[in-house]
Order: C-alpha cells, then sequence, then structure tokens
C-alpha cells in the first residue's frame, strides 16, 4: 500500500507567507510537494464557507498564512483570521471531521525558511492523522470504498 | 368582618413594636412553625412570613401564617410580585384575610435566578408600588384592582412595604420610600442594617420630609453567627452593606455567635435610643429564630404591650 | 431587528437526520443583519452539516437559498420550485419565517435553525442586546428612553428595586440597572419629579397577554 500523500491547501497573504513561498523558491529550499497555495490579497479574506469547502472537496488539511500581528498591510486582517479560524476549528470538532486539520500560521515575508518548516510541519501533521474521510482519492479510504479511484 | 391588627395598635399608639421573621419549611409540616410562634409568641407583636424567599420553593406564606396564627401570634403576610398575577395576589389574599390576617407586605420578590426554580417564569405582572396602591384600593375605595366593587366584606388590610437605605441610587431610596407612603403603604421595615452610618444619613432625609409622621418605620436588623456569614452578605448579596469592622469584629472573637448576637442587642439599642423617627425594630434571625426572645429580653423590650 | 442566534449544528442535523435531501434556507432580513441567519451563514451551516452526514454514512444532499424575507408570502412564493422535492425545508429565519414556510409549503418538514431571541439593537460588530419588550404600548416617554419592561430584570414600573447597586441588576453584574439608568437620565434633564408619579398597572392585554396581536392599516390594504 503506498504511503499516504496529504492534500494540503495553504490560503497564503500575499503581502507576507505567499512572498515568504517566492524567498523559499529563490532560497531553493526543499518543502513539503503536498501544499497547494492559494493566493489571498489579505489572510482576513478568508470565509468560514470557503474553509469548509476545501474539506468538502475532499482536502485533508487547511492553513491559513498571515503577517505577524501589528504588521498586516490592512492592520487588523491576520487578527479576524484568526478568530474565524478558531471558529471553524469548533465547527471541524463539532461534526466529527476534527480542528486539528485546520491551523493559522504567522509567516513573514521575509521567513522563506520558516515558510518551508510551517509546510513540512503541517504535512506531518495530516500524515499522522490520516486521511480525511472525505478525501474519496486517499490510498485508504479508496480501497474502504471497494478500490474506485477517480 | 375586620380583623383588628395587633401590630397596627402598638404602632399606632407609639409604642416601639418588635416583628421578627418566621420562613416556612421546605416540606410540608407545620411542626417547625409552630415551635417558633410559640418560642416568639410573648417576645414579639407580628412576625413576617417569608414568601418562598430567595425564590426556594416554601411552604405557602399564607398556609404558615395561618399555623402561626393558631399558635397564638400575628402574621404579616409577605407577598412577593414574582409569582402571582394581580388575579391570584388577590384572590390570596382575600383568603389569607378571611383566615385572620390583616398584616400584608408587599414585595418585589427575588429574581428566580437566585432560587431552586431558575428556569421559571416569572410574573411581575404587578409591581410593589402598584400592589400597595392597589390594596389601599381595596380597603378605602371597596374596589378590586380592576376598579369593580368589592360589594362586602372588603378586606381592611393594614399595608406595609420594604425600604433598603443600602440600594442605589442611595439619593432616590428616600423618594421611593415617600412614594411607597403615597401609595398607601402605613408602615415600613428596612433591609438589614449594617452600615448604622448610612442607616442614619437615610433616616435624616426622611425625618427632613417628615416621613416619619407619615409611616411607621422598623429599622431590620440581623444577628450573624459567624464572620462567614457576614462575608458572604457582605460579597454575594446585592444591596446590602457590610462594612469590614463589622466581619473583622466576628472574626476576632472567641465566641462569634455570642459576639454576633451582642452586635444586634448594641445595634437595636442605638437605633432605639440615638435615631430618630424609628418606631419599631424587625429583627430577621435568618434559620436562628431560637436567639429573638434573648435579643428582645436585652434590649429592654420585654414584655410586650398588651393591646385590644 | 429580531435577533435569532444559531442552535447547536448537532441539534439541528438530530431534526433531518432521516431526510436524504434537505434545503436550507436563510433570509436576508434581520438575521441577516445580526449575522446568524444570511446567505454565508446558510452556506456554512449546509456544508457543515454535509460533512457531518458524509462522515456518518448517511450522505445528504443539501441545497441553499436566501429569500429577501422569509416574513412576507410574496418572497416565499418564489421559492416554489426549490421546495418541490426536498424532504426538509432547513430554515435560518426568526420564528416568524419558520411558520410562514410550513404554512406554504404544507406537505414540508420544516424546521428551525435559530432560536429567536429577542428584539434589540447591536452594541458593537458581534454583540447584539436587547431593548423592546414589544409590550404593545410604549411608555419609554416616561422613563427617559429607557425601557423597564425588557431591561429590567423585574419589568418594575416604579423602579429601582432594592436589588440595585454601584448602578448593576441584582441577577448579574454585567447587567446595567436599567432604573439606574433612568433615574440617571431624568436626573440629567431636570425631570425627576416625573419619576414621583406612581405608574399605574400595566395594560399587559395589548401584549402577548392579550391573546396573539394583528396590526391593521386599511388604508394600504388592496380590494380585491
Amino acid at each position: 500500500m503506498p504511503e499516504f500523500e496529504p492534500k494540503i491547501v495553504a490560503f497564503c497573504c500575499r503581502y507576507c507567507a505567499y512572498t515568504a513561498a517566492d524567498l523559499a523558491g529563490s532560497m531553493r529550499l526543499q518543502y513539503s510537494p503536498n501544499i497547494r497555495v492559494v493566493e489571498m490579497p489579505c489572510s482576513g479574506t478568508i470565509e468560514h464557507g470557503l474553509i469548509l469547502n476545501a474539506f468538502e472537496k475532499g482536502v485533508d488539511g487547511v492553513y491559513i498564512a498571515g503577517c505577524n500581528l501589528g504588521d498586516c498591510h490592512f492592520l487588523k486582517g491576520n487578527v479576524r483570521a484568526i478568530k474565524r479560524v478558531a471558529a471553524v476549528k469548533k465547527i471541524l470538532d463539532e461534526i466529527g471531521l476534527g480542528g486539528q486539520r485546520l491551523e493559522f500560521f504567522h509567516i513573514p515575508a521575509s521567513e522563506g525558511t520558516k515558510f518551508a518548516k510551517v509546510a513540512n510541519e503541517m504535512t506531518e501533521r495530516i500524515r499522522q492523522l490520516g486521511p480525511s474521510p472525505l478525501n474519496k482519492n486517499a490510498a485508504g479510504n479508496a480501497q474502504k470504498e471497494g478500490g474506485q479511484t477517480v | 368582618m375586620s380583623n383588628l391588627s395587633k401590630l397596627q395598635q402598638v404602632l399606632d399608639s407609639d409604642q416601639f413594636a418588635v416583628t421578627a421573621e418566621i420562613g416556612p419549611p421546605k416540606h410540608s409540616s407545620s411542626e417547625g412553625i409552630r415551635h417558633h410562634a410559640e418560642m416568639m409568641r410573648d417576645y414579639v407583636d407580628a412576625t413576617n412570613i417569608t414568601d418562598n424567599q430567595t425564590a426556594i420553593v416554601r411552604m405557602s406564606s399564607i398556609a404558615a401564617g395561618a399555623h402561626v396564627l393558631n399558635s397564638g401570634i400575628e402574621p404579616i403576610i409577605q407577598m412577593t410580585c414574582r409569582d402571582r398575577n394581580r388575579i391570584a395576589i388577590q384572590s390570596d389574599l382575600l383568603g389569607a384575610y378571611s383566615l385572620g390576617m390583616c398584616n400584608v407586605l408587599c414585595l418585589s420578590g427575588d429574581h428566580q435566578k437566585f432560587g431552586n426554580h431558575p428556569t421559571a417564569k416569572n410574573v411581575y405582572d404587578v409591581d410593589s408600588m402598584q400592589l400597595i396602591e392597589n390594596l389601599r384600593r381595596m380597603r378605602d375605595e371597596k374596589v378590586f384592582f380592576c376598579g369593580e366593587a368589592i360589594k362586602e366584606a372588603e378586606p381592611q388590610f393594614f399595608i406595609g412595604a420594604v425600604a433598603n437605605p443600602f440600594a442605589d441610587p442611595f439619593e432616590f431610596r428616600v423618594d421611593r420610600l415617600e412614594k411607597k407612603v403615597n401609595a398607601g403603604a402605613q408602615f415600613i421595615q428596612t433591609q438589614c442594617i449594617f452600615d448604622m452610618e448610612r442607616f442614619e444619613r437615610f433616616m435624616e432625609m426622611v425625618r427632613e420630609r417628615g416621613l416619619d409622621q407619615r409611616v411607621h418605620i422598623l429599622a431590620g436588623v440581623t444577628p450573624m453567627k459567624s464572620w462567614k456569614a457576614a462575608s458572604y452578605m457582605q460579597n454575594n448579596v446585592s444591596g446590602m452593606i457590610v462594612p469590614n469592622e463589622l466581619v473583622e469584629r466576628l472574626k476576632n472573637a472567641e465566641d462569634p455567635k455570642r459576639e454576633g448576637l451582642d452586635i444586634c442587642i448594641e445595634q437595636i439599642k442605638y437605633i432605639k435610643e440615638k435615631v430618630k423617627g424609628v418606631h419599631g425594630v424587625h429583627i430577621m434571625a435568618i434559620a436562628w429564630e431560637e436567639v429573638v426572645p434573648e435579643i428582645v429580653e436585652k434590649t429592654g423590650l420585654y414584655p410586650r404591650p398588651k393591646v385590644g | 431587528m429580531i435577533v435569532a442566534q444559531q442552535k447547536p449544528i448537532s441539534e439541528i442535523a438530530q431534526m433531518i437526520s432521516d431526510c436524504k435531501k434537505v434545503l436550507f434556507l436563510g433570509c436576508a432580513g434581520c438575521v441577516t443583519v445580526c449575522l446568524s441567519g444570511g446567505e454565508k451563514e446558510t452556506d456554512v451551516l449546509a456544508s457543515a452539516i454535509r460533512i457531518k452526514r458524509t462522515l456518518e454514512n448517511n450522505p445528504l444532499e443539501a441545497t441553499t437559498f436566501t429569500c429577501t424575507r422569509q416574513c412576507d408570502p410574496e418572497y416565499i412564493a418564489g421559492i416554489d420550485n426549490l421546495v418541490k422535492d426536498v424532504d426538509a425545508i432547513v430554515s435560518l429565519a426568526c420564528g416568524v419565517g419558520v411558520q410562514y414556510l410550513a404554512e406554504r409549503f404544507m406537505d414540508k418538514w420544516v424546521v428551525p435553525a435559530m432560536d429567536t431571541k429577542f428584539a434589540g439593537g447591536s452594541v458593537v460588530h458581534g454583540l447584539w442586546e436587547e431593548k423592546c419588550g414589544l409590550c404593545g404600548e410604549c411608555i419609554l416617554h416616561r422613563t427617559g428612553g429607557i425601557c423597564p419592561i425588557i431591561r429590567c430584570s423585574k419589568s418594575i414600573l416604579n423602579g429601582p428595586c432594592g436589588g440595585s447597586q454601584y448602578g448593576k441588576c441584582e441577577i448579574n453584574k454585567d447587567i446595567d440597572c436599567a432604573w439606574q439608568l433612568i433615574y440617571d437620565r431624568m436626573k440629567a434633564l431636570g425631570k425627576l419629579d416625573k419619576l414621583m408619579e406612581i405608574q399605574p398597572l400595566k395594560d399587559w392585554s395589548k401584549s402577548r397577554d392579550g391573546g396573539p396581536r394583528k396590526s391593521i392599516r386599511e388604508d394600504v390594504m388592496i380590494d380585491e
């Protein structure tokens, strides 16, 4: 059986984490290939529905990466993102998917290494948790459902 | 029929009145109440019968009042606005009067949040002010709350109300007392007094407006068993002021119960001798009814005047 | 506005546990303003319950829509086609909306996703407070613009009671004593003498105690 490779969506603020991802690339840093980066105008543009949507589509983990506290380009977008992530974690716990599959990280633009570190850490965390039960393509789940893969 | 209130006779003849309090039990036996009534009989002019105090279900104040009356002591029926609408209040009080009870104390009542049924619905159809006014109209104008005539045997209530000099806004407390007097209150029992200085300021304002000439004011006192009880009241009971010195005095006492009694006795003597305009004392010995006779004796208020 | 709050997801899920196809219906009125039953909240709730049901091996087909107002027959008339083949409608409107839906769609299982709480307004973004007791006969002109019917825990009309201390209500230190507020305002307006008038017994028949109420404006009614 092939090892489970998590699929993780990283919603990254353009002013920090997304730039840090570029930097990580320029620095030739190796980081987990399981991350799908989505560029956001600000981490504060994340919505509860968007996160739940990603999980419904079958991703195994989601994280939102924003600026350090006090550094938000729009002043308080990251503070709002943190609160929303906490609220969605609660929903995930309540419906049985588990809040650990979701996280918020601060990744400043200048920290390519932190970007890589977070990507690796989150991949490892989700790998430990196993595939999301909603992920139809994951090796384990596909077998449970009679070997169908899409 | 016409019941004559002994309490009213004592007060109207300018004698210093003594009332106490009996809390009905959380069960259906009258034994305890009758015991307390018999014990206090010769020492007080009347006793309040609390109405589900702190919103904890207890025997009805009117039923308990009947037991007290049978034990030879005059009850003051407490009637809160929390549990009954205007229909039930009138009905219950007509019943009480028919059983020989004429003293009624009108109160808002503690919110049910504090009791053993915090999920109950409250009523507050009528407030204490309106209750006073409408009981007076029942008696003087012979009408029900709705205005309809009471064709015969209108109840001749002796109407009481409460005042809390320790609640806020302080300046308005005397206004509200005046409002109650205007509404028809004939006697007033105050919240337990621990902060004597504030009570004296309150009474000064009362005298300035001549309210002590229009209503009988009974000062409320409570003997405390321990510094913990005092500290609890200080911190957890809204509308109470318990000075630190009092808590400390109980804390440092060798025999706190003795000290608690002594404090209460000192307070009554002080009020009786020094605070003008006070016409009596209301002793609230909460779950400590047996000390009432001693307090009355040691304050020189025994024997009680014979009236009627 | 009417302020409502969503019930726990598990409770809502329980109400429709035996349904296969459900319409989650938001309302663009008050519950959108109080951020509990608008378009966004409707999508989130539908999504959450869909995930929950998938995890329980009992997949749910959930569709969403948000009406302009659920408390107006003309706006729910437009959703007939969305309702046609669902087993249930989960309404994210206040209790009024739920009832209008139940009346119109007689053969459908209509359930409330919300607890309708009070008539109030917002203090700051994310915090709403009760202001009106809907008693049917306003007395705010007598109480300095502060409603004792609903903001006093005992609805006292001749307050404050003996439990008012340091400006707070006896039942909770986080609740302002309405009568302290009334006193302060009347004092500032130089109208303390008004508080000496005994407010008479209230006519509660104008409130819910008189039975369900109606409000009529004949001149705008359309004759058929």
